[in-house]
C-alpha cells in the first residue's frame, strides 16, 4: 500500500517534470516558478471541494481554464525577458501566489486545507479507490508523455528547439519566435495545472507548500537528472529523485545534507542526466 | 504623520538591510554572471555565528566582529572549493549547485544549532530610543542599521568609482572576456567579489539578528525580494541596487502599513481584512513585473548590453 501511494506519488509529479522539460529542456526557457500551477490546479479542486462542488467534471476543467489563463498573462509578460531575468521573473509571479494562498484564511492559509471528497465522476470511476486512482493518473502521464512526444516532432516542437539554440536565427527567418514560445509556456502551465489537480486529490489536502519555490527547485533537479530534452527523461528523473528522497531519509532524519552536496556533485559533473547515460535518445 | 515617519524609517532601515544583500548579488551576478541561491544562507550563516559569538564571549560587538571576518572565510573556502567550477557552467547548473548549497546549509545549520532558533538581544546601550524629530522616538538600533548601511553604501561607492579593483569590477561588469585577455588575474578578481559579497549578505544577517529570530531557512524570503531589487535596479550595477533598495524597501513597508487602510475605502470590511495580508505581500512582486514590462533592463543597467 506504501509503494502504491510513492508510485502515485512519483507519476503524478512525473506529469509536472514532463510539462517542465517541454519548456526547460526543449525550450531553453528557465523557470523557477513552475510549481505555482501545481498550486493553481490544486487550490482549485481543494477550494471547489471546500464549496460542496465535488465533480471533476466542473473542477478539472476550472483548473486547467485557470492554469492557463494565468500561463498566458505571467507568460505574455515574462517572455519579454530571458535567461537571469526570466528565471527571476517566474520566481516572483509564482511568490505571489504563494503569498496570496498563505494570506487566504478562509481557505486554511498556512495550515493548508484538507479536501473531504476527492473529484466525482458521475461514478465513471471511483478516484478514491487508490488501484483505480493509479490508473487514472498513469493514462494521463502517459497521454502527456504522448502529447509532448508529437509536439517536440512536429513544426511547432522543431521551433521551439531551434528557438533554444540561437533565437536571432529562427526570427531572422521571419518566424516570431515569441509566439511559440508563449504558446508552449500555456501548455506547459496547462500540463503542470493538472499535475496539481491530481495531487491535490491524492494527498486530499493543499496547502502553500505545494507552490513554494523549493518545489519549482524540485521540478528543475528532477529534469534534470532525468536528462534535459528527452521526452521520456524527466520521467526517470523523477523516479530516480523521489526514490532517492525516499532511501536517504530512511536512513537519517538529516538527509538533506547530504542530498545538497548531492545536488552540487550533479551540476560539476553532469552530462545529460540518466536519459543521457544511457544513451536512449539523440542528443539535443 | 508621526506615524507615516516611523513607517518611512522602518521602510529604509529595511531598504538597507536589502541593499547590503543585493549588492553583493548584483556584483557576482554582473561580474561572474553567477546565479547564486545560496546567498541566502550566507546571511543566514551570518546571523548564527553573531549569535554564537556574542554567547562565547558575552559581547554584542565582539560577536559582531568576529563574524564577519567569519563568514568572509567561509565565503572565501565556497568560492575556491565550489563556485569557481562552475563560472563556465550555464545558469542551470548554478540553479542546481547554488540550491544544493541551501539544502546543504539549512540542514547543516539543524544539525549544529538545532532546529529552534537563536535570539540576539540587543545590548543596554543600544536598547535606547532617540529622537528623531522632537516627539518622535525611534529606536536608537534600527537608526544603526540605516547608519551602517548608508555608511557601507558609501563605502562601496567609493570602492567602485575612485579605485583600481572598483574599475577592474565595473569593466569586469560590462565585457568579462576583455578584462581577462588584458592581463588582470581574473580569479583573484571573482574571489575577493564573492568574499566581499558572502561579508555583506553575513552584515545583513548579522544586523537583522536582533529584530528577527535567527532560523533556519530566514534567508530565502528575503533573497527572493534581493532578486526583485537587483532586477529593478540592473544587473551589475551597485548604484541600481541601492536605489532599487530604496524603492523596494519603502514602497513594501509603506505599502504593507498602509494597504490596509486603502482598502478598507474601496471594499467592504471583511473583504479588506480578507485582501490586505494578501495584497501587500504581493504588491512588490506586481511592481517588480510591472517594471520588468516596461524597463526589462533595469534603472541602471551595465554599459556594453549585457544579456
Amino acid at each position: 500500500m506504501f509503494l502504491l501511494t510513492l508510485f502515485t506519488r512519483i507519476v503524478i509529479l512525473a506529469i509536472a517534470a514532463v510539462s517542465l522539460n517541454f519548456i526547460l529542456g526543449y525550450g531553453g526557457m528557465i523557470s523557477l516558478g513552475h510549481a505555482v500551477y501545481l498550486g493553481i490546479g490544486g487550490y482549485t479542486v481543494g477550494i471547489l471541494a471546500h464549496h460542496g462542488i465535488n465533480s471533476g467534471f466542473v473542477q478539472w476543467p476550472i483548473a486547467l481554464g485557470l492554469s492557463a489563463l494565468f500561463a498566458l498573462v505571467t507568460g505574455a509578460l515574462s517572455l519579454r525577458t530571458r535567461g537571469v531575468y526570466f528565471l527571476m521573473i517566474t520566481l516572483s509571479f509564482a511568490q505571489m501566489v504563494y503569498f496570496l494562498t498563505v494570506g487566504l484564511d478562509k481557505y486554511g492559509g498556512d495550515d493548508g486545507l484538507t479536501i473531504y471528497k476527492r473529484s466525482t465522476f458521475a461514478g465513471l470511476v471511483d478516484l478514491s479507490d487508490k488501484v483505480a486512482f493509479y490508473y487514472v493518473c498513469f493514462a494521463i502521464l502517459l497521454a502527456c508523455v504522448l502529447i509532448v512526444w508529437r509536439m517536440s516532432q512536429s513544426h511547432f516542437g522543431v521551433v521551439i528547439r531551434a528557438a533554444k539554440s540561437n533565437d536571432r536565427r529562427m526570427q531572422a527567418l521571419g518566424i516570431s519566435t515569441y509566439r511559440y514560445r508563449l504558446a508552449a509556456y500555456v501548455i506547459a502551465g496547462t500540463m503542470c495545472g493538472l499535475a496539481g489537480v491530481l495531487l491535490a486529490n491524492h494527498t486530499d489536502f493543499i496547502n502553500p507548500e505545494m507552490l513554494s519555490w523549493t518545489r519549482s527547485g524540485d521540478l528543475i533537479i528532477m529534469v534534470l537528472l532525468g536528462g534535459l530534452g528527452t521526452v521520456i527523461g524527466p520521467v526517470g528523473g523523477t523516479v530516480a529523485y523521489l526514490v532517492l528522497e525516499e532511501a536517504l531519509s530512511g536512513i537519517t532524519e538529516h538527509w538533506q545534507i547530504v542530498l545538497g552536496p548531492f545536488l552540487v556533485l550533479m551540476a560539476l559533473y553532469r552530462r545529460g542526466g540518466i536519459a543521457g547515460l544511457l544513451s536512449w535518445s539523440r542528443r539535443d | 504623520m508621526i506615524l507615516f515617519l516611523e513607517q518611512f524609517l522602518n521602510g529604509l532601515q529595511f531598504a538597507l538591510l536589502l541593499f547590503l544583500l543585493a549588492a553583493g548579488l548584483t556584483l557576482i551576478f554582473g561580474i561572474m554572471d553567477f546565479v547564486n541561491l545560496a546567498h541566502g544562507s550566507l546571511y543566514m550563516v551570518g546571523a548564527y555565528f553573531a549569535a554564537t559569538f556574542t554567547r562565547w564571549l558575552n559581547s554584542f560587538v565582539l560577536g559582531v566582529l568576529l563574524a564577519l571576518p567569519a563568514a568572509l572565510l567561509l565565503g572565501v573556502v565556497l568560492e575556491m572549493l565550489v563556485i569557481r567550477r562552475l563560472y563556465s557552467r550555464e545558469h542551470l547548473d548554478h540553479v542546481l549547485a547554488t540550491f544544493g548549497l541551501i539544502l546543504f546549509f539549512n540542514e547543516a545549520a539543524r544539525l549544529v544549532w538545532g532546529a529552534a532558533g537563536l535570539t540576539l538581544p540587543l545590548p543596554s546601550f543600544l536598547s535606547v530610543f532617540l529622537e528623531v524629530l522632537p516627539g518622535v522616538p525611534y529606536p536608537a538600533y534600527r537608526l544603526t542599521i540605516i547608519g551602517v548601511g548608508l555608511l557601507v553604501a558609501g563605502v562601496l561607492y567609493y570602492l567602485v568609482q575612485h579605485t583600481r579593483i572598483g574599475m577592474l569590477i565595473r569593466a569586469g561588469a560590462a565585457n568579462r572576456e576583455m578584462v581577462g585577455a588584458l592581463g588582470v588575474n581574473i580569479n583573484r578578481l571573482y574571489t575577493i567579489v564573492f568574499g566581499v559579497g558572502a561579508c555583506l549578505a553575513a552584515l545583513a544577517g548579522v544586523m537583522a539578528a536582533p529584530i528577527l529570530t535567527v532560523q533556519i531557512g530566514m534567508g530565502e524570503n528575503i533573497l527572493i525580494l534581493a532578486f526583485v531589487v537587483i532586477v529593478i535596479g540592473g544587473i551589475g550595477s551597485v548604484r541600481g541596487a541601492f536605489a532599487a533598495s530604496i524603492i523596494v524597501g519603502v514602497t513594501d513597508t509603506v505599502g504593507r502599513a498602509y494597504l490596509p487602510e486603502i482598502l478598507r475605502l474601496i471594499l467592504s470590511p471583511t473583504g479588506a481584512s480578507t485582501a490586505a495580508p494578501a495584497l501587500s505581500a504581493m504588491f512588490i512582486y506586481l511592481l517588480m513585473a510591472s517594471f520588468l514590462v516596461v524597463r526589462p533592463e533595469g534603472l541602471f543597467p551595465a554599459p556594453g548590453g549585457r544579456k
